[in-house]
């Protein structure tokens, strides 16, 4: 009922070149704010010019405004996923369509994600149509444990959805970054510290030499706002006692900006975690020693975390090239091993929100950009679906190319022409 | 028909001391045999109770769902299933309200033990790459049982599973199909009276591993889909030849042909003891495939991977063909681009088998979320599948796709008691597996700490014993 008149919506904003920001309403929804008001039942959510402008129940509806009665279907903030390469590969395998590392680069933190960031590819409409909304992307690591600068954008698809080309610099201080220093911890903490100095001897240390220690000159400025604590510095490390390591980096250097991704082991650090005020971003599905660096690995990582006071956000770490989208369904299981489904929705779509500070998002209150997802059942299930997408107020398209492949061969009938005449 | 000449390997067997046996022949002659089965399951029942587990909501695993049901197990087998069943004094009765019982997961692609947790460097065990043909591999002699992945994989509801080589080669090996009972050795896992299968497969890993190897590999081919199909035709041809020397043989006597472990394998594919099952992700090679065992007489029991069966679905209805897939996985390699959620119920609907599948170490353990997943999206394009049918994806169907379908997969009288009794309603992502039961013992509960298996690798290291 809902979706056939969505569809009708959408099908009418197709023909539009531009899509613009409007006025729009959904009613009788049952709110998920993830602010101290909490879960809202039968209330109505009004969004004007990309924000949302007032919510509540009872609230009433200006006339000629756009509206969608939600039916009592949960309405939350758009999905927010921590951690992946959406949007930097097309065809993980094939390296020509793949922009998230460069083999062969002498560069390292001034290489910038976002410049291979392609708003067309298709991973984009299917990441949205799953509800995720905004993305992080970060770099991979290439030839040196620092892999570049990470961005933030939405899901839209349009030319200009990264928000923040400069978002974070992305590090490998586990066993990757480890390897890419020559072999072991020891090198990779040398490097790192070089790298360090190289920075903050910027651009003085780089008269008299071309090279740092660790980097080259372009590098050690790209590197500078991290280390100056300016911008956040994303740390990937599983081992407990690797955390420890940015632990004591953090409290021998408490400007700094870090956050941790993997953090298998968090749970064993978890206190010292939030006393430095470090948050982490998880996979809760990683439950198996895939490593010497990942013994601890339990499902209860994110309950131990949330409840040591930690903010924890989650990503899909296994495949983040192309399923990003599946951090929902981590959530879910988030849940069945500990959390509320209040706590698991604060990780996917609060924590990421104040890990990449952005204050607009990340709440569903006035004022807040308006990505809203409105789901024909309980979001973190996996029998749930996004009914309605909106993105800063914009309605988006549910369409992707998978569901038109699936269209095309629903009726296998090729009697009167093949099916790729088939639209 | 395939049991019984299985249970004749068996009993072979037990007179077996060599790789091949000499037994005299109606003229006198002493005629040679080969041994089919020279690593024996070890594998038998754990103690189990007889017990009646009652007011859960059962599927039976064939498409039926019954509503305050119950399930007696005795003697490790289904003894009954119904609503208000007769009980013998002394049994177990255990309250399920509010819970679901359905037939253990089967995983029909699995590579743990093979390529097991902790992945470090010498747990390569799953891909014999210095050949594209190398159908004398058995991943039985790669399985390391002391994965931590298989304890995992129990939590997760899966009963039993096929452990299948790499698909670097075009012909990969023998798989194997295990229980997921914790032992000392493979032989202990090993699923008794279980035939073995064969993993062949298309595209784009063989000619890539091979072609693209830089001359590293022996031959430099295949380099192209063309010299994959050459390289199988290659490899069959020769198979037709050897079993007809050895069909010569075993008809007219004289010199025993000469033994050849690869031919061996292939040769048991075209006797139909051994099952094909082949990676293949792209619909214009399954039917390719499709036609070549036709070709030369063998039949592809499942297409693995196969994210285009949606595309031919009629004809792998057709042809007989199982299709073993993901809920949603695309996109990683160029065969993978055309994936699509609503696979699996589109196989389903065209009256095609369909199996969901995992091969992966973190999807093993939520199979039954896929396949909610998959029913879902199946759902909300149009396509009405029940619950309970699209139970048969999980557990009748790989069965069927195994060879193990007459002594499990579904909740018959007599079949094996490999069940699960989950906290709700499985298709949901917050239920888990509380109980697991294979051949009517007990092998999991997820509140009981000593109903957790803890395998070698994880003893005295972070984390042992604890909630996983």
């Amino acid at each position: 009922m809902i979706r056939k008149t969505l569809s009708l919506g959408l099908l009418g904003f197709a023909f539009l070149t531009c899509v613009h920001a409007q006025d729009y309403a959904i009613t009788n929804a049952k709110v998920w704010t993830g602010s101290e008001t909490g879960t809202l039942e039968q209330a109505t959510v009004l969004v004007q010019d990309g924000r949302i402008a007032a919510l509540g129940p009872g609230l009433s509806v200006p006339a000629g405004i756009e509206s969608v009665d939600a039916e009592g279907q949960w309405l939350t903030p758009g999905i927010f996923s921590a951690f992946s390469r959406t949007g930097l590969v097309e065809v993980g395998a094939e390296d020509s369509t793949n922009d998230t590392r460069a083999s062969g680069t002498h560069f390292s933190a001034s290489l910038r994600a976002a410049d291979g960031f392609n708003p067309a590819a298709t991973t984009l409409d299917v990441t949205r149509l799953e509800g995720v909304t905004r993305l992080a992307v970060a770099p991979s690591t290439s030839n040196n444990l620092i892999a570049g600068q990470g961005f933030l954008a939405s899901t839209s698809g349009a030319p200009n959805s990264i928000t923040e080309s400069r978002a974070f610099t992305y590090i490998d201080m586990g066993e990757g970054g480890a390897d890419l220093a020559g072999g072991s911890r020891s090198a990779a903490w040398a490097s790192l510290r070089g790298a360090f100095a190289d920075a903050r001897g910027y651009p003085g240390r780089f008269i008299t030499h071309s090279e740092g220690d660790s980097l080259n000159r372009a590098d050690a400025q790209a590197f500078g706002s991290a280390v100056r604590g300016t911008q956040l510095m994303l740390i990937n490390a599983h081992r407990a006692s690797d955390l420890r390591q940015i632990i004591a980096l953090k409290r021998s250097n408490p400007n700094l900006n870090i956050a941790i991704v993997g953090a298998d082991e968090g749970w064993m650090v978890a206190d010292e975690l939030a006393e430095v005020a470090i948050a982490v971003i998880i996979d809760p599905f990683s439950n198996l020693p895939a490593s010497f660096a990942q013994l601890g690995a339990t499902q209860r990582n994110a309950e131990r975390l949330i409840q040591a006071g930690v903010t924890t956000a989650f990503a899909h770490l296994g495949d983040n090239g192309h399923q990003a989208r599946l951090v929902l369904q981590v959530a879910g299981n988030a849940v069945a091993n500990g959390l509320s489904r209040d706590q698991a929705l604060h990780a996917i779509i609060t924590a990421p929100a104040e890990i990449f500070a952005l204050p607009d998002y990340g709440t569903l209150s006035p004022g807040a950009l308006a990505d809203l997802v409105l789901w024909d059942g309980d979001p973190l299930e996996v029998m749930s679906a996004p009914s309605l997408v909106l993105i800063e107020g914009v309605p988006q398209s549910l369409e992707s190319r998978q569901t038109k492949l699936r269209d095309r061969y629903m009726d296998l009938d090729e009697s009167e022409k093949p099916l790729a005449y088939k639209r | 028909m395939l049991r019984h000449s299985l249970m004749g390997a068996l009993i072979l067997a037990l007179a077996a001391c060599g790789g091949a046996e000499k037994s005299t022949s109606e003229n006198g002659s002493e005629a040679v045999t080969i041994d089919r089965n020279p690593y024996p399951s070890t594998y038998t029942p754990y103690p189990s109770q007889t017990v009646l587990l009652q007011g859960a909501t059962v599927l039976d695993g064939l498409g039926n769902l019954i509503e305050n049901g119950q399930v007696l197990v005795e003697a490790g087998k289904i003894a009954a299933i119904g609503e208000a069943l007769d009980v013998a004094e002394g049994t177990l009765i255990i309250d399920a309200g509010g819970k679901w019982i359905t037939p253990g997961i089967i995983d029909n692609h699995s590579h743990l033990g093979v390529y097991p947790s902790p992945s470090v460097s010498a747990h390569g065990d799953g891909n014999e790459i210095s050949g594209a043909v190398t159908a004398e591999v058995w991943a039985e002699h790669g399985v390391w049982p002391q994965d931590p992945g298989f304890s995992r994989a129990l939590a997760g509801g899966i009963t039993s599973m096929q452990i299948l080589p790499g698909s670097a080669n075009l012909f990969g090996g023998r798989g194997v199909i295990l229980k997921n009972v914790p032992s000392r050795t493979v032989q202990g896992m090993k699923f008794p009276n279980a035939p073995y299968t064969l993993k062949m497969a298309c595209g784009e890993n063989p000619k890539r591993v091979y072609g693209y190897g830089g001359g590293r590999f022996p031959g430099g081919a295949p380099y192209s889909r063309m010299g994959n199909v050459a390289g199988y035709r290659t490899a069959w041809a020769k198979a037709v030849e050897y079993k007809r020397k050895w069909d010569k043989y075993a008809d007219e006597g004289g010199d025993p042909p000469a033994r050849d472990l690869e031919l061996d394998t292939l040769m048991g594919v075209l006797n139909g003891d051994i099952l094909a099952h082949m990676h293949c992700y792209r619909a214009d090679e399954m039917a390719q495939i499709m036609d070549m065992s036709k070709e030369f007489g063998y039949k592809v029991t499942s297409f693995h991977h196969a994210v285009e069966s949606y595309k031919i679905a009629d004809k792998l209805a057709d042809y007989g063909a199982c299709s073993a897939m993901w809920a949603d996985w695309w996109g990683f390699k160029m065969e993978a681009y055309d994936g699509i959620r609503e696979n699996i119920p589109m196989v389903h609907k065209a009256g095609a088998c369909a199996i969901v599948h995992s091969d992966s170490d973190i999807g093993i353990q939520r199979l039954n979320q896929e396949a909610a997943k998959a029913l879902s999206d199946g759902r909300r394009a149009g396509i009405e599948i029940s619950k309970a049918e699209a139970w048969t994806w999980l557990s009748a169907n790989p069965a069927k796709s195994l060879g193990i379908f007459d002594q499990t997969g579904s909740l018959e009288v007599g079949k094996q008691a490999d069940l699960v009794v989950w906290s709700g309603d499985p298709f949901s992502v917050y239920s888990k597996a509380d109980q697991v039961y294979i051949d009517g013992a007990l092998m999991y509960e997820r509140e009981a700490d000593e109903q957790l298996p803890i395998m070698d690798f994880e003893l005295g290291q972070p984390g042992e014993g604890d909630v996983k």
